[in-house]
Parts: C-alpha cells; sequence; structure tokens
C-alpha cells in the first residue's frame, strides 16, 4: 500500500516511457460519484498534464445507470479514434496498480465552470460558435458503430419514464408539478426510436472543456448507454444547464436551430418533437435528482450544506415545467 | 411570547457578519462554502417570513378545488394523485392558476433569483 501519489508514481513508470516520477497530485472536487486527480507525470523532456478518474471501492451515485470506468475509458477511446474532441486514455488501471478501478487519460486545457464560460471575454468569440460545434459533435457520437462499442445498457423512452417515477417516489412526497410532469411524459411517449445509437447521457456544461476556439474535449460518459439519440439534444436544452442565461436554450450560448443545423450539416436528422419530450423528460430529471441530494443530505452522516441546498433547487425545475407545459408569458 | 429580537432579525444578524466579515477572509472552497451556508441562512429568514401567509392561501385554494378539508400534506397528496389519474388537468378550472400560484411562491422562498421565476414576476407585473 501507499499513499495516492506514491501509487501514482509507482503506476506510470510501467507504462510511460522516460517516466521519472508524478508531481503536483490533487484531488478536485466537482464529479460527484468519483474521484478526479490532476497531476503531472514527470520525464527527461518535461512534464504531461494528466487526469486520473477512479472509483473507490464499492462507491457510485446511481450503480444501475453507470456505464463503468472501464466502459468510459472504452467510450473515450473510440470517440478520440472518431475525431470527437476528447482526452487521449493514456493507461486503463489493472489490479497490480493498487489504485482501484479506473483510468489515466492526458488533461486537455480550458474551462469547464459555465459561468465563466458563458460570461468572461476569454470565451466571447466561442460562444457563438459553441451550438453549432455541438450539434456535430453529437453528431460524432451517434454516428460511432455500434459494434466497437463495450456492453451497455440499453434504453427507450418508456424504460426512463418508470425510472423517473420509481426514483421520484423514493426520493420526494407528493409534488403536484412532478405529477403533471410525469402524466405528460406517459401521454407523450414517442415510443422507441427508429435510429438507437450510442447516447452520451450527460451532455452538459461541467462535462464539456471549452477553450476561446470552442468545444475542446467531451468528459464524462459515467451515464452512457443505448437509446434514442434526442436525448442528448433535449438534455442540452434543459434550462437547468442555461445559468440564467434563459433566452438562449443550448446551454446558455445558442439556438436550437443552430445545435440542430450543426447536427444535420454532420449527415444526422433531428426530430424538434422528440428533443422537446426529453428537455421535459430532463427537466423533470434534474429536479428528481435534486430530491435525491435531498435523501442523501438526510441519510449520510456527513452534514453537507451543499447537497442540502441543492435540494431546495428542485423547485427551479418545477416553474420550469411549468413554462414548458402550462406556459403564460 | 418570546422576546425580541426576531428570528429573522437574528439570522439576518448572522448572515451580514458572515458575509461581511468573515468572507473576505477566506478564500477557494472554504469561501464557497461558506457562500452556500449564507445561502441557507438567507433562504431560511424569507422561509420564517412568507411561508405562513403562502402555506395559508395554499390550502384554501386546494380545499376549494378539491372540495376536501385536511392538512396541507394531504391535500398536496389527494392533487397530486387527481392529476396521476387525469382527473385534474391543466384544462380543469383553476388547477393552473394554482400550480402556477404554489410554485411561485415556492420560488420567493428557495431561488428568487432564479431566471425564470424573474422572467414570470415581471411579466405578472406588465
Amino acid at each position: 500500500m501507499g499513499t495516492t501519489e506514491e501509487l501514482l508514481g509507482r503506476c506510470v513508470g510501467t507504462w510511460c516511457p522516460g517516466a521519472t516520477g508524478i508531481a503536483n497530485a490533487t484531488r478536485l472536487s466537482g464529479g460527484a460519484s468519483q474521484e478526479t486527480w490532476s497531476f503531472d507525470i514527470v520525464h527527461a523532456g518535461g512534464v504531461t498534464g494528466a487526469i486520473l478518474r477512479r472509483a473507490p471501492e464499492g462507491y457510485g451515485a446511481a450503480p444501475e445507470r453507470a456505464a463503468g470506468l472501464a466502459a468510459e475509458a472504452v467510450l473515450m477511446q473510440r470517440a478520440y479514434e472518431a475525431g470527437v474532441p476528447s482526452p487521449h486514455v493514456l493507461h486503463v488501471l489493472t489490479p497490480a496498480d493498487g489504485l482501484g478501478t479506473g483510468f489515466i487519460m492526458d488533461r486537455v486545457a480550458g474551462e469547464t465552470i459555465p459561468r465563466k464560460i458563458l460570461r468572461d471575454e476569454e470565451f466571447a468569440a466561442a460562444r457563438p460558435k459553441l451550438a453549432r460545434q455541438l450539434g456535430k459533435v453529437l453528431a460524432d457520437i451517434h454516428g460511432l458503430p455500434l459494434s466497437q462499442l463495450p456492453e451497455l445498457r440499453r434504453m427507450t423512452a418508456s424504460a426512463e419514464i418508470a425510472e423517473l417515477e420509481r426514483d421520484y417516489r423514493a426520493f420526494s412526497g407528493p409534488r403536484p408539478v412532478f405529477e403533471l410532469a410525469l402524466k405528460w411524459l406517459r401521454d407523450n411517449d414517442p415510443g422507441a426510436s427508429e435510429h438507437v445509437t450510442l447516447v452520451h447521457g450527460d451532455f452538459r456544461h461541467g462535462n464539456l472543456i471549452v477553450g476561446a476556439d470552442g468545444v475542446r474535449a467531451v468528459l464524462d460518459w459515467e451515464l452512457a448507454h443505448l437509446g434514442d439519440p434526442m436525448e442528448d439534444l433535449g438534455w442540452i436544452c434543459v434550462n437547468s444547464w442555461r445559468f440564467g442565461e434563459i433566452d438562449k436554450p443550448v446551454g446558455g450560448f445558442g439556438t436550437r436551430e443552430e445545435l440542430f443545423a450543426g447536427y444535420e450539416a454532420a449527415g444526422r436528422v433531428a426530430d424538434p418533437a422528440r428533443v422537446r419530450f426529453w428537455e421535459v423528460m430532463g427537466t423533470l430529471r434534474w429536479g428528481v435528482m435534486c430530491c435525491g441530494m435531498m435523501q442523501r443530505f438526510r441519510t449520510s452522516p456527513e452534514r453537507s450544506i451543499e447537497r442540502a441546498m441543492i435540494g431546495r433547487r428542485s423547485s427551479e425545475t418545477e416553474i420550469d415545467l411549468l413554462r414548458l407545459l402550462a406556459p403564460r408569458s | 411570547m418570546q422576546d425580541d429580537p426576531t428570528p429573522v432579525e437574528l439570522i439576518g444578524a448572522a448572515a451580514d457578519f458572515l458575509r461581511n466579515d468573515i468572507m473576505p477572509q477566506l478564500a477557494g472552497h472554504s469561501a464557497f462554502k461558506l457562500r452556500v451556508a449564507i445561502n441557507a441562512l438567507d433562504l431560511v429568514a424569507r422561509q420564517l417570513r412568507l411561508e405562513p401567509a403562502s402555506d395559508a392561501a395554499e390550502a384554501a385554494r386546494l380545499k376549494g378545488l378539491l372540495g376536501v378539508d385536511a392538512s396541507l400534506p394531504e391535500l398536496n397528496r389527494e392533487l397530486a394523485a387527481r392529476i396521476a389519474r387525469g382527473e385534474a388537468r391543466l384544462d380543469t378550472p383553476g388547477i393552473a392558476d394554482h400550480l402556477w400560484q404554489t410554485t411561485l411562491d415556492k420560488l420567493a422562498i428557495d431561488q428568487p433569483n432564479y431566471g425564470a421565476y424573474r422572467r414570470e414576476r415581471e411579466a405578472r407585473r406588465d
């Protein structure tokens, strides 16, 4: 055994030619269900920035929804090979590394904090291009051949509605607005998608590294699955990811039309009605996740003020759902 | 009857102290967590001020809409059940207005700076 730093130093020596050790290992905050570490690989020619993603033993926020870190590593590698902006996977952890399960990738420079991406001068030139760029990125992800993918859950709209209803009833008392949204989802279920593709599952601010030139990397394939590709287009339009820029539905920086244009220019077809269905589903999903945070606050010995306050953000999704389903202004 | 200052005044004084005197001394994750803690105190102060009137109005609306006299949680359970069964719909008289008013009253406490809430409040003032 040893500290994470010692184990990492030994690990990089086994696969990185010329590596003499590591430096500046820091555990990053953010990423609720897995550990993320940033560190530098030291070698004769200088240093290479790297990121470790690993799961501590027996931990996972939503184990049945998670693709697993081994699958994440494969997906990231496939995306990289297909030209999707993505970190390069350097090493998949083995039992001999003693670091748990996970992988090491190169560190992509850029920003993930939404308020900076949406407000800082540095990204002013990137913002008008982002929605269209992300449309192309999604088209490329949805175009990955299924035969090259790891084992993933296959989901349909009906299965996701059922799962969401179960989570809602487990996490919260009766909420008339959530009930209305569930009823709407059941009544408007578009049925199984004609096209079944890889779905990233969490394509939004926080999981996208942005630079002055636009999107640089797609992160966090934890919720990847097979299903309706329109799910990814709907999720990035959820108001919760607009961070106050409520008139720019795509991440607070762009329009649906730009997203769809980028998607279609890359050879795939967007279905606005299905995207809207998934936007409603995504809005309710984030609301239910907020209720889940409240439950974790209540039941966990660690009395996290952040989780407690996220619990009180579920009402944000109620007003968003009413604006979608019962608009008045 | 309890003596003054009121809970709202005490929480306000504690939040102001943390905001004005302690926050400038912190950086990084500690500053972030303190900001969240101050937000929690501000939320509690809003709830102490606003909840009695909004709960009373919500209960009165629900009793009228449902024709039932019960506690507020029970009234909400009944409305949720009727919505799930399709007996209360957005085109049922009073339902949409009730859901909107109840949600606006929640946001007034939870997140009065939320963009969608501010937009809806402005639209109602016009």
